[in-house]
């Protein structure tokens, strides 16, 4: 008896030993400095595509704001005087892992914000836990619409509209640049995203295309790098285009694999969300690609220009040797709507640092400037981004020698996205009613 | 007829590359009895490795002479074995050759883990590019469609590299030497035969083909992060299939399992996902071992 | 009856100590905690499938199957009651287990191990496929409620954590008396030669299936609790990696003591936890050097230890 007594109290031992380190770490937290969480990927296949430029656009903002750099409206220090800390979380390991890290950088950080997520599971699995917690979280990146069709919360927000946007835009490019559609293949890979933008990719061609037959729909395994198959089936069906979602690594494997057997010029090909790996490909990439960058983001806001736009291009240029693309775009604007939030609430609260129930409340609805165009919170009841977006053509400057986009088409934010309180995939079913082009 | 052929045909090329990526995992666990989940840290190591070679290959006047780049290839992927192998097998593995199987899976489950971080520390985040070699050889025309020449290169290599594996075990005397290890270790020992020895060649062996069939996939792909990751359970689905520690059975699961896929591709797209498990679940409840199945002692 | 009294006197102290332990935990520590017993539970499958030699790489099936059940039962019926969401998750994996149980019972080693994996992985790829479950994405299950009882805030992340206290130390001391019956010794027995317990008489097949379907049920139990407690479900529950850290759980506690394997599940979440905030770069690194070190310096798990000092008493 006296043994296994002794057995049970060397486990309590050494579990409350091992928690015992974890409760010396908790940070206070100051009312001069402001300290957020970055979540993004650091590692594995969404590291270098889209977590790794967005930490890097993050940490450049970050300092430059630190520094008091931008330009008006930006140009208080930091986010209204407080020094912005950053702690930095890999997001790699999926939305049961997320959940838990989530818990705690609230919980034992004791951060005052959360921006983050890539991965749309992770930004369905975090906000309920946000909610709970009443932690002001904000999604920055993913790109499911079912977190506000399906949910509502009053800490959460996301400052990047939805992916429907990307699909509804490449099928109004196909239209109106006369782009002759008969039959279109898909390949793109077997998760939701894949899955999602396809099933959009169809509707909106559905509606504004109906005469074009959608043929074979290709779904290879995310990561899968080799897609000899998919290519050969492709090319078998002979459509005249082929609509892809693939990202990073997947879909810089699939253009070299693609275009060294031709299939650019047998069929014209459109990239949802394709302008990230114009830095890497450069010249591999073909002329005539159309391509989307789930935003006017990248080269599109460069084509477009503004100050903002040209000040963090620069600066991220000569900070890491690439031109920016949507990954840093979005953080971007994550950021500087977090800020705007925070300086409002602290207007209103006679200069304190707010609290998340007050940066909520300032976040409801808000407008900001980013260099990806004006940022409305205009559907979730004030939680959901919709911004402008912009589609363009890839052509080889050979003078330069750096890739540009030409012929591009910018899309007025709510021309894209649905109104407030509609499904996106009903929305475009319908035809698209509320819609405000120019 | 068109459609059989050209299943046929991407089935046998993705075959190939399985077929590559797997066989050294066999054949580090024939020897040593250790199924190694870092072989894919390996084979991306093996990618990395030739990339940055064949980079300042071309960098230094490698136009010259392009076809050079493949040795460039090959040599990566031996100086990726040299340096690695006696590390990890030396310092680490032979610790665990008596011990359960499945702790040789934990064992290798924990170098994937640091080779995946230290890929990172070494070559960044940013993706390498060595296309290069791919387009070299140009286009084949094939039925209705269009391959690169450079597929049908590495279906002749995998060809190859299984001969020449099966050749050595059994045609030369440090072949048939490592075949007596694989069945009776202990037998061997007594009969004066330095285990360390060939357990260090076997291993170093495994690691260059898995670093060799990064090498072959480095130029068709983006060299990034996490692509070692895929290939890992992909390559013990064919071995399973095979038979684990059957040279010939690698080859027969690769191709079995590269022409199941091409099929679903062609015919049923929405079943890619699972095609391998499928083809996996089928033949173990037929034949519980895989398919070659290595006669084993049982003691009583 | 001296056993017996044992059990006893640990099943009463382990509660005393987890539930009173409990109220002094901060909240992120006690959600940890939730997490790492609830863990605790499926990598306690492992061990007892682990006693016979036999170590299944595919316990996410199970764990994943009752996280699913949470998920479903809240999103298409409204039920959120833990009570009966445990019973309907024991239930399925019941069902799943005992259909596959026999089969697998033919198995050994890394065959038995990579099948139990490809079933698992088989599970994720349809449930990958299935949109009107959230494919790849998933679900979010609502915050269970206790008979009635709908706790919020730090409340819940209490009840919660006592629920599990509660099913883990019941299952534990049940599953001791179950290691020290006849059924838990011809176990040991195979693992040391199955050849001889068949030639005693008794059967192999019968044993490892029924520790099959057993540990089935405990992948479920802990697989409800952990889908209740995270809030959502994914199909990454059935995934390969998901079930190595199982096993890996597992062998570091060894298969010698019931206490080790939670007190492992724990030392691996902290470990997580903290290189992750610490080594946001290198943190799968931090946990790979762990995991060597661990098998290198305990090579029969951290039970060993215990195990060491009860002979040494003895």
């Amino acid at each position: 008896m006296k043994l296994s007594v002794k057995r049970l109290m060397g486990a309590t031992a050494a579990a409350a030993l091992s928690l015992g380190i974890g409760a010396g770490a908790q940070a206070a937290s100051h009312s001069d400095t402001f300290k957020i969480g970055l979540v993004t990927f650091l590692s594995g296949g969404a590291a270098e595509s889209f977590g790794v430029p967005a930490l890097n656009g993050g940490k450049l903002l970050i300092d430059m704001l630190n520094k008091g750099e931008l330009p008006a409206p930006y140009d208080q220090k930091g986010f209204g005087g407080m020094t912005i800390e950053a702690v930095e979380i890999d997001e790699a390991g999926g939305a049961t892992k997320q959940v838990q890290e989530f818990r705690n950088l609230v919980q034992r950080e004791k951060v005052d914000a959360v921006l983050g997520y890539v991965s749309s599971g992770d930004c369905l699995a975090v906000p309920p836990v946000a909610e709970e917690l009443k932690a002001f979280l904000v999604l920055y990146d993913c790109g499911t619409p079912r977190v506000f069709e399906e949910g509502s919360y009053n800490y959460v927000f996301r400052t990047a509209a939805h992916a429907t946007m990307d699909n509804v835009s490449l099928a109004k490019y196909m239209t109106s640049r006369g782009i002759k559609v008969d039959s279109y293949a898909g390949v793109n890979q077997d998760y939701a995203w894949g899955q999602d933008s396809w099933a959009d990719s169809v509707a909106s061609m559905g509606v504004l295309m109906p005469d074009a037959k959608a043929s074979t729909a290709l779904f290879p395994k995310i990561f899968a790098g080799q897609y000899g198959t998919e290519i050969s089936a492709v090319m078998r069906e002979k459509p005249d285009l082929l609509h892809s979602s693939l990202w990073g690594g997947d879909l810089q494997a699939f253009m070299l694999q693609a275009s060294a057997r031709g299939i650019h010029k047998r069929m014209r090909i459109a990239l949802a969300a394709g302008d990230h790996v114009i830095p890497q490909l450069g010249k591999k990439m073909p002329d005539g690609i159309i391509l989307g960058a789930r935003g006017m983001n990248g080269l599109a806001a460069r084509a477009k220009g503004g100050e903002l736009v040209d000040l963090l291009w620069d600066r991220y240029k000569a900070a890491y040797g690439v031109f920016p693309v949507q990954a840093p775009f979005r953080m971007w604007q994550g950021l500087l709507g977090v800020k705007s939030a925070v300086e409002k609430a602290m207007k209103a609260n006679g200069g304190m640092k707010p609290t998340a129930e007050q940066m909520a409340a300032a976040m409801k609805g808000l407008s900001w400037e980013a260099p990806s165009g004006t940022i409305t919170m205009a559907l979730g009841n004030g939680h959901q981004a919709i911004q402008p977006n912009a589609i363009g053509t890839t052509k080889w400057d050979e003078a330069a020698g750096e890739m540009t986009l030409v012929d591009v088409e910018y899309y007025d934010a709510e021309c894209v996205n649905p109104p407030d309180g509609v499904k996106a995939v009903e929305w475009i079913k319908a035809g698209f009613p509320g819609a405000k082009c120019d | 007829m068109d459609l059989l052929l050209v299943i046929l045909v991407d089935g046998l090329i993705y075959g190939a590359w399985l077929f590559i990526i797997s066989v050294g995992l066999t054949l580090v666990f024939g020897v040593l009895g250790i199924l190694n989940l870092a072989h894919g840290s390996l084979y991306a190591i093996g990618a990395y490795a030739t990339a940055t070679a064949v980079g300042i290959y071309f960098a230094y006047g490698g136009d010259a002479f392009p076809l050079g780049s493949y040795i460039v290839m090959a040599f990566s992927a031996l100086l990726v074995a040299v340096v690695i192998a006696p590390i990890l097998e030396r310092g680490l593995l032979r610790h665990f050759y008596h011990r359960d199987e499945v702790i040789g899976v934990l064992v290798t489950y924990g170098v994937f883990l640091i080779l995946e971080d230290a890929i990172k520390l070494i070559w960044g985040v940013d993706p390498l590019f060595v296309y290069e070699p791919y387009d070299l050889l140009g286009m084949v025309e094939a039925g209705p469609l269009f391959y690169v020449a450079y597929d049908f290169l590495v279906i002749a290599v995998s060809a190859v590299t299984g001969f020449a594996v099966w050749y050595f075990l059994n045609r030369t005397r440090r072949g048939k030497v490592m075949l007596a290890v694989i069945h009776d270790r202990e037998m061997s020992q007594t009969m004066g035969v330095n285990v360390d020895k060939v357990f260090l060649l076997a291993f170093g062996t495994g690691v260059f083909l898995a670093a060799f069939g990064g090498a072959l996939t480095a130029p068709m792909i983006s060299v990034s992060p996490g692509i070692g990751v895929n290939v890992i359970i992909v390559a013990f689905a064919v071995i399973i299939i095979g038979g684990l520690g059957s040279i010939e059975g690698a080859a027969l699961g690769a191709v079995m399992v590269g022409i199941s896929r091409a099929a679903s591709v062609h015919l049923m797209p929405e079943l890619e996902l699972f095609i391998i498990y499928f083809v996996m679940a089928v033949v173990l409840f037929f034949r519980p071992e895989g398919i070659f199945v290595r006669t084993q002692t049982r003691k009583i | 009856m001296k056993a017996l009294s044992d059990i006893r006197i640990t099943t009463a102290l382990a509660l005393v100590v987890l539930v009173g332990g409990g109220q002094l935990l901060p909240d992120w520590a006690l959600f940890l905690m939730t997490i790492a017993l609830a863990k605790g539970l499926v990598s306690l499958g492992i061990v007892m499938q682990m006693r016979a030699g036999l170590v299944s790489f595919g316990q996410g099936l199970f764990f994943c199957i009752g996280a699913y059940v949470s998920g479903l039962m809240a999103n298409f019926t409204g039920v959120t009651d833990i009570f009966l969401l445990t019973a309907l998750a024991v239930l399925a994996c019941l069902a799943v287990g005992g259909a596959f149980g026999p089969l697998l019972a033919n198995y050994r080693g890394i065959f038995f191990a990579m099948l139990s994996l490809s079933l698992s992985m088989i599970l994720y790829g349809v449930l990958s496929k299935m949109n009107s479950l959230g494919g790849t994405d998933g679900l979010n299950v609502a915050a269970p409620t206790f008979a009635g009882y709908a706790p919020e805030g730090r409340d819940l992340s209490m009840t919660l954590y006592l629920y599990t206290v509660v099913i883990v130390v019941f299952i534990g001391a049940m599953l001791r008396t179950g290691f020290d019956s006849q059924h838990g010794l011809v176990s040991l027995a195979i693992r040391s030669n199955e050849l001889r317990v068949e030639y005693l008489g008794a059967s192999v097949r019968r044993t490892n299936a029924i520790n099959y379907v057993i540990s089935a049920v405990l992948g479920g139990i802990g697989g409800v609790i952990t889908g209740l407690a995270i809030g959502h479900v994914d199909p990454e529950y059935a995934y390969w990696t998901t079930s190595g850290e199982f096993v890996f759980v597992a062998i570091l506690a060894g298969y010698l003591s019931i206490p080790a394997v939670f007190v492992a599940s724990i030392i691996l979440e902290l470990v997580r936890s903290f290189s992750n905030l610490y080594f946001p770069n290198t943190w799968q690194m931090v946990l790979g050097v762990f995991l060597l070190v661990i098998i290198l310096a305990l090579p029969n798990g951290l039970g060993s230890l215990f195990q060491r000092r009860r002979e040494g008493g003895s």
